[in-house]
C-alpha cells in the first residue's frame, strides 16, 4: 500500500457514566484509510462505530491515541475549535439521515453554499455558479435548489447531502451509512453516484454500514467492529470468502443468499453483547456470545494478530 | 417575501380566528400609532359640567368624574399599554432566549447558572416580585419594563434551553459544525432560527401578560401616574365608581385590556403556522 492518508493509532474514547465508571466506546483502535481506497467500517448497533466516525472527523475528543491526517496530527486540536481549523475542509462527511442532517430553514442551495462560505470564503457569482456545479455533478436539478428540505424527496435530500460533503473537495469522506434511510431503488443509484465521485475526485472513503452486501461492492478493504475493538481486517473479497472471526462469520452467515446451493448453514448468535462499561481486561469481548468460547478466552484477551498478507484477526483459534 | 404572504393569505382563510386575532392586532396598531390624531376630545381635557356621563353620541364611551372623554382616553392609552409590553416582551425575548439557548446547547455550567437564576425568580410570587422590583428601582414606566421582562425571562429561558437541547445532537448542526461554523454561528446561526416559531408563539403569549401586568401594576399605582391615559389607572379609577352605577368608566378600558389580551393570545398560534416551515406548501 502507498501512504496512507488517514492513519489512526490506539485511539480511545471512554465516556464518564456516573460512579467513577467508564463506558469503553471505542478502544484501541488502530486502523489506516489509503489514498484513493473506500474503506468499509461493520459492525452492530452499539459497537462504537459512531462514536469513531465522530472522533474521525473532529466533532469529538478522543480520550487517547492518534489521528494522523497525511502526517498532521489533528488528536490533539480541540474538537471545539475545529470549525476554524485549515484542516476541516480535509475530513467531510454524508449523514445516515439524509433529512435530519440539512437545516430545515436553509434552502438546497443555502446547504451545499454553507462550507463554501466557511471554509473557502466563496461569496456572490463564484459561490452561485459552484452550488451549480455541484448540483450538476450529484444529479440534482437546478430548479430544486430553492427548495426547502421539506419539499424534496429522500434521494434528492441524500444528493444535497453529498454535494454539501464533496463541495470543499474534503480528502477523507466519511459515508455513515447513508443509504441507509433510502428506499432500495434510490439505493443504488445513490452508490452509483458516490463511486463516481470517488473516480472524479480522487477522495478515500471510510464507509460506514449495515449493508454487507453494499459493502462487498463498494469496499476494497473491511474493518469489523465489536464492541469497540477491531476484530478482524482485510481485504473486502478474502474476508467475504473467508472469515476468520467467529463474528464475521456470524455476520456473513447471515447475509440472505438467493442461490439455495451457496446457502451455508446460518450461524446465530445467542445472548447478549457485554456490557462496555468497565469491560474486563482479561477477557475477550466477544466471549459469552461466541460459539467457541473457551477457557483460555475468559482468561486472556486476543489481540489483533497477522493472519495473511494484509489481514488481521483477534481471536486465539483463527 | 411573496411565496410568505401568499402563505399567510392561506393560513388566514383555513382560519378565520387567525383572521380575526390579525384583524384586531391591526386595530390596535392603529390605534396605537394614531390614537393622538383620531382622538375626538384632549385625554386630559377635564370638563366639570360633562362629568360622569353615561355613554351618548357625543361621547361614545361617556366621561369620568372630572369630565374627560373616555373613548379618547382609551384610545390614547394603546400607545402607552402596546409600548411597555412590547418593550418588556423583546427584553424578555434578548435575555432569556440568548441566555436559554446558550444553556441548551452549551449545557455545563452555562446551563446550571441559567436554571437556578430561572428557579430562583420562579420561586416568587411573580406579580409581587415586579411590584418589588417597581418599588425598588422607582416608580417610572421603564421599570415596568423592566420589571415585566424579568419575570417573563424564566419562560423564555427555559422554553428556549429545552428547544436548543433537543436540537444540540441533531445531525444539521454536526453539519453545520463540519462545515466549518463555529460554536456562536452554530448557536445564533443554526439553533436559534430553528426555535424562532416556537419563540414567536411565546412571545405573543406572553404579550398579553404583559400587557395585564403593566396594567395589574398601574392599577395599584405603581409605574404609569395619574393624569396620563392607561388601562390600568382607568379601571382602577373606574372601580370607584361602579358602586354608584357609573359602570362606564371601568368597563371600556378593562373590556380594551381584555381584547387586547385575547388577541395576543390567538395571534400565537397563527404567527406559528405563519412561520414554521414544516407547513410552508
Amino acid at each position: 500500500m502507498t501512504e496512507a492518508l488517514l492513519d489512526i493509532a490506539e485511539l480511545v474514547k471512554r465516556f464518564p457514566v456516573g460512579n467513577k465508571r467508564l463506558l469503553h466506546a471505542v478502544d484501541e483502535v488502530t486502523l489506516t484509510v489509503g489514498r484513493g481506497e473506500t474503506v468499509g467500517l461493520v459492525g452492530e448497533s452499539g459497537c462504537g462505530k459512531s462514536t469513531l466516525v465522530r472522533l474521525i472527523n473532529r466533532l469529538l475528543d478522543p480520550t487517547s491515541g492518534s489521528i494522523r491526517l497525511a502526517r498532521t496530527e489533528l488528536a490533539d486540536m480541540k474538537a471545539r475549535d475545529f470549525a476554524r481549523n485549515p484542516n476541516r475542509k480535509r475530513i467531510q462527511m454524508v449523514f445516515q439521515d439524509a433529512g435530519d442532517s440539512l437545516n430545515p430553514r436553509y434552502t438546497a442551495a443555502d446547504a451545499i453554499a454553507d462550507p463554501l462560505r466557511r471554509l473557502r470564503r466563496m461569496s456572490g457569482a463564484a459561490l452561485r455558479e459552484r452550488v451549480d456545479r455541484l448540483a450538476d455533478m450529484t444529479g440534482l436539478p437546478r430548479d430544486l435548489l430553492t427548495r426547502f428540505p421539506h419539499q424534496l424527496s429522500g434521494g434528492q435530500k441524500a444528493r444535497v447531502g453529498i454535494a454539501r460533503a464533496i463541495a470543499v473537495e474534503p480528502e477523507l469522506l466519511i459515508l455513515d451509512e447513508p443509504t441507509a434511510a433510502l428506499d432500495v431503488s434510490v439505493q443504488v443509484v445513490i452508490l452509483q453516484l458516490l463511486q463516481q465521485l470517488k473516480q472524479e475526485l480522487g477522495m478515500s472513503y471510510l464507509f460506514v454500514s449495515h449493508d454487507l452486501n453494499v459493502v462487498r461492492l463498494l469496499c476494497d478493504r473491511v474493518l469489523v467492529m465489536y464492541l469497540g475493538k477491531i476484530v478482524e481486517e482485510g481485504p473486502a473479497a478474502e474476508i467475504f470468502a473467508d472469515p476468520r472471526h467467529p463474528y464475521t462469520r456470524a455476520l456473513i452467515s447471515a447475509i440472505p443468499q438467493a442461490d439455495p446451493d451457496k446457502r451455508i448453514g446460518r450461524l446465530r448468535l445467542g445472548g447478549e453483547p457485554r456490557s462496555p462499561i468497565d469491560p474486563d481486561p482479561t477477557v475477550c469481548r466477544f466471549y459469552g456470545r461466541c460459539p467457541k468460547g473457551e477457557p483460555r478466552c475468559s482468561s486472556e484477551m486476543p489481540v489483533l494478530r497477522t493472519a495473511g498478507p494484509a489481514r488481521q484477526v483477534a481471536c486465539h483459534f483463527a | 417575501m411573496i411565496p410568505l404572504l401568499r402563505h399567510a393569505r392561506y393560513v388566514l382563510s383555513e382560519n378565520p380566528v387567525t383572521g380575526l386575532a390579525f384583524g384586531l392586532f391591526a386595530l390596535f396598531l392603529v390605534a396605537a400609532i394614531l390614537g393622538p390624531l383620531l382622538a375626538p376630545y384632549n385625554p386630559l381635557q377635564s370638563n366639570a359640567a360633562m362629568a360622569l356621563k353615561p355613554p351618548s353620541a357625543a361621547h361614545w364611551f361617556g366621561t369620568d368624574q372630572l369630565g374627560r372623554d373616555i373613548f379618547s382616553r382609551v384610545l390614547v392609552a394603546t400607545r402607552l399599554d402596546l409600548s411597555i409590553a412590547f418593550a418588556s416582551v423583546v427584553l424578555a425575548f434578548l435575555l432569556g432566549a440568548l441566555s436559554g439557548v446558550a444553556a441548551g446547547y452549551f449545557g455545563g455550567w452555562t446551563d446550571r447558572v441559567v436554571g437556578r437564576l430561572a428557579d430562583t425568580i420562579m420561586a416568587f410570587p411573580l406579580f409581587v416580585l415586579a411590584m418589588g422590583i417597581v418599588a425598588a428601582l422607582g416608580n417610572e414606566v421603564i421599570n415596568i419594563v423592566i420589571a415585566t421582562a424579568i419575570i417573563n425571562f424564566p419562560l423564555y429561558a427555559r422554553v428556549a434551553r429545552a428547544e436548543a437541547n433537543v436540537r444540540r445532537e441533531a445531525g444539521f448542526v454536526e453539519a453545520a459544525r463540519l462545515s466549518g461554523n463555529g460554536e456562536a454561528r452554530v448557536v445564533l446561526g443554526q439553533v436559534l432560527p430553528n426555535i424562532m416559531p416556537i419563540m414567536m408563539v411565546q412571545m405573543s403569549l406572553t404579550m398579553g401578560y404583559a400587557i395585564l401586568n403593566a396594567a395589574g401594576l398601574s392599577f395599584i399605582g405603581l409605574g404609569v401616574r395619574p393624569p396620563d391615559p392607561e388601562w390600568g389607572i382607568m379601571v382602577a379609577e373606574g372601580a370607584n365608581f361602579i358602586q354608584s352605577g357609573e359602570w362606564w368608566i371601568a368597563l371600556f378600558p378593562g373590556a380594551a385590556l381584555m381584547l387586547a389580551v385575547f388577541c395576543f393570545n390567538l395571534l400565537g398560534d397563527g404567527l406559528r403556522d405563519i412561520i414554521d416551515p414544516l407547513k410552508r406548501t
